[in-house]
């Protein structure tokens, strides 16, 4: 077995077992690491893959949460089948938002101008929709009969933290598989140069408008994931630039187009953003935006020391393959 | 039986008239030169074949059928491949894999296209810096790949945009064959833009000239090269620059 191999394996065993001895907190963060990293890899079929970037994905996060919870709410429908729709919507979404953009040639920042676009148009359309709720909130029935009933994602801190670590895992099972494929290395080439990709017989436009679908199935999954945790929807969060600019940071500082990238990241930048958060508590600094400008100071370091992610600056070092983006 | 075959084809950039009715025909299996001076038309006339840049007036034929209107993949699907002037690797990527994507034009399965690609890796001499970061390569290699990944998606018809620039006389020599062997082993048509008279004559079997976007002569080698408007307006320059 190979020393990466081997590496895996323990990770994977102590990530399974760890739990048994965490306090809720700590099972709250972890849930906070598997998150960022899935919805990180999410993002990454997008920018790392296929060249496309997306400051908008709050937009999914929030369609699949606010689709699911509103099935659950109003019709019973479990989140179980209720993801279906939510993730159905969310592609529509997203051929919408890459349709706009691949017929007039609206690329590269323009083209992520135009998610945050639509992003903010779906944040003022929830924030009216009496139906869930408006500004006001949705708020998912939280109740002993209910209590433990895993298919409607109901459960503790345990069971969370297993499902956040299983959709990590399958995130990053379907990228492994992805990045191999032919789809995937017609990405990359898509990427690299377009014009280039086209005459070479890649359908350029069909490429992309398949990243972008994936991409969006998977993060709406997310917001599923998002509304049955916390049982409260703010359009006013959920569909916040600030949480776009969250889901991109962790493959930026972890290393764009890799596979570990994103899991990397988010084992960084959650633990940074809580460890801030207690020490500002602790010294009794609570003046707002403390936080902010030591997490920004944390990434200024961080994206100093390796500029092309963390990941292949470690995978240099140990001499594994993904150096290379 | 003609493959290739453009009637009146134009093309305006805003003032400039950059392709003025041109018409040619290109017989299956043969290599065919286009020359010109700077600014003559010729990479704009190869956009046009290929779709990356859309017909004023005319029309252009493939292989009996229609391709002006399809995109530029469609175009490489009917079997008619480009290589570009100003070389576009995919940076990022390995050697191996540039050309190994071009195989999955024709090759769904992952594993074979990598494993067919060496027979283009190794017709450009490339197979032993298939390794290596397509950034990395020097500009004669980056030339070598761009013809590899063409090759690589099994065209009828390359279409080599200044392939020999850059390349010192015995690289060109081992291009010219490699060409050759490509042309006369299994048939592939050839249409060459190309400055270095050399490589012209010892390949073509026809050349066209353009000046100012428009057609001044076509022929044999031979005859072209004595042709006084083919002196005076591009030979003669190149002989005096
Ligand atoms: N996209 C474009 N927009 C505007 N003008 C263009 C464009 N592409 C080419 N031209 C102009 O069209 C004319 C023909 O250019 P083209 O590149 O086809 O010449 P060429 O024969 O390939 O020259 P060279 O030998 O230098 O490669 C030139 O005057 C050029 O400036
Ligand atoms: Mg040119």
């Amino acid at each position: 077995m190979k020393k990466a191999e081997v590496v895996a394996i323990v990770a994977l065993l102590a990530l399974l077992v760890a739990p048994l001895a965490m306090d809720r907190y700590l099972l709250s963060v972890f849930v906070l690491v598997f998150w960022a990293a899935y919805a990180g890899q999410a993002w990454n079929v997008m920018m790392g893959f296929a060249g496309l970037l997306s400051l908008g994905h709050s937009l999914y996060v929030g369609l699949g949460a606010y689709a699911a919870a509103a099935l659950f709410v109003h019709f019973g429908i479990s989140p179980l089948l209720g993801l279906f729709p939510a993730m159905a919507l969310c592609m529509i979404a997203g051929v919408v938002v890459g349709w706009l953009g691949f017929r007039f040639r609206i690329e590269g920042v323009y083209f992520a101008l135009l998610t945050i676009a639509f992003a903010e148009v779906a944040r003022i359309g929830f924030d009216h929709l009496t139906w869930t709720g408006a500004a006001g909130g949705f708020f998912l029935p939280v109740s002993r009969e209910t209590a433990g009933q895993w298919w409607n994602l109901r459960g503790g801190p345990l069971f969370f933290y297993y499902l956040s670590l299983g959709m990590a895992l399958a995130a990053l099972g379907i990228c492994w598989a992805l990045r191999r494929s032919r789809l995937g290395h017609q990405w990359l080439a898509t990427r690299e140069d377009a014009e280039a990709a086209r005459a070479i017989g890649i359908n350029v436009t069909r490429a992309r408008i398949v990243a972008v679908l994936i991409s969006a199935a998977m993060t709406s999954l997310a917001g599923v994931f998002y509304a049955f945790y916390y049982n409260n929807l703010f359009a006013a969060q959920i569909f916040d630039m600030s949480r776009s600019i969250d889901i991109v940071l962790a493959p930026i500082v972890g290393g764009i187009g890799t596979l570990f990238g994103p899991i990397i990241g988010a084992l960084i930048l959650i633990p940074l953003g809580e460890l801030l958060t207690e020490a500002t508590r602790a010294l009794g600094i609570n003046a707002p935006g403390v936080k902010a400008i030591f997490y920004g100071l944390g990434l200024m370091v961080i994206i100093a020391l390796a500029p092309g992610g963390v990941w292949p600056a470690i995978a240099r070092r140990l001499g594994i393959g993904e150096g290379r983006r | 039986m003609s493959l290739l075959r453009l009637d009146g084809v134009s093309k305006r950039f805003r003032g400039l008239v950059a392709v003025d009715n041109v018409s040619l025909t290109v017989e299956a299996g043969t290599v065919f030169a286009i020359i010109g001076p700077n600014g003559a038309g010729k990479t704009t006339l190869f956009s046009l074949i290929a779709g990356a840049l859309s017909l004023d007036t005319g029309a252009i034929a493939f292989d009996g059928a229609r391709i002006n209107g399809l995109r530029p993949d469609q175009i490489c699907m009917r079997g008619l491949a480009r290589t570009f002037q100003i070389v576009r690797p995919f940076p990022a990527l390995s050697v191996h894999e540039n050309v190994a994507i071009g195989v999955m034009a024709r090759e769904s399965n992952v594993a074979l296209a990598f494993a067919r690609a060496e027979e283009s890796l190794r017709a450009f001499d490339l197979w032993d810096k298939r390794e290596q970061r397509a950034s990395a390569l020097t500009l004669p290699d980056r030339k070598r790949l761009e013809m590899a990944r063409a090759l690589a998606t099994r065209p009828k018809m390359l279409l080599l945009d200044e392939t020999m620039a850059g390349l010192r006389p015995p690289e060109v020599d081992r291009v010219v064959e490699t060409l050759r062997a490509l042309n006369r082993d299994t048939g592939l048509t050839i249409v060459m833009i190309e400055h270095v008279m050399r490589a012209v004559t010892s390949l073509a079997d026809r050349v066209h000239v353009l000046n100012h976007g428009a057609t001044i002569a076509e022929g044999p080698p031979k005859q072209v090269m004595r042709d006084p408007k083919v002196i005076a307006s591009y030979l003669g320059a190149e002989a005096l620059g």
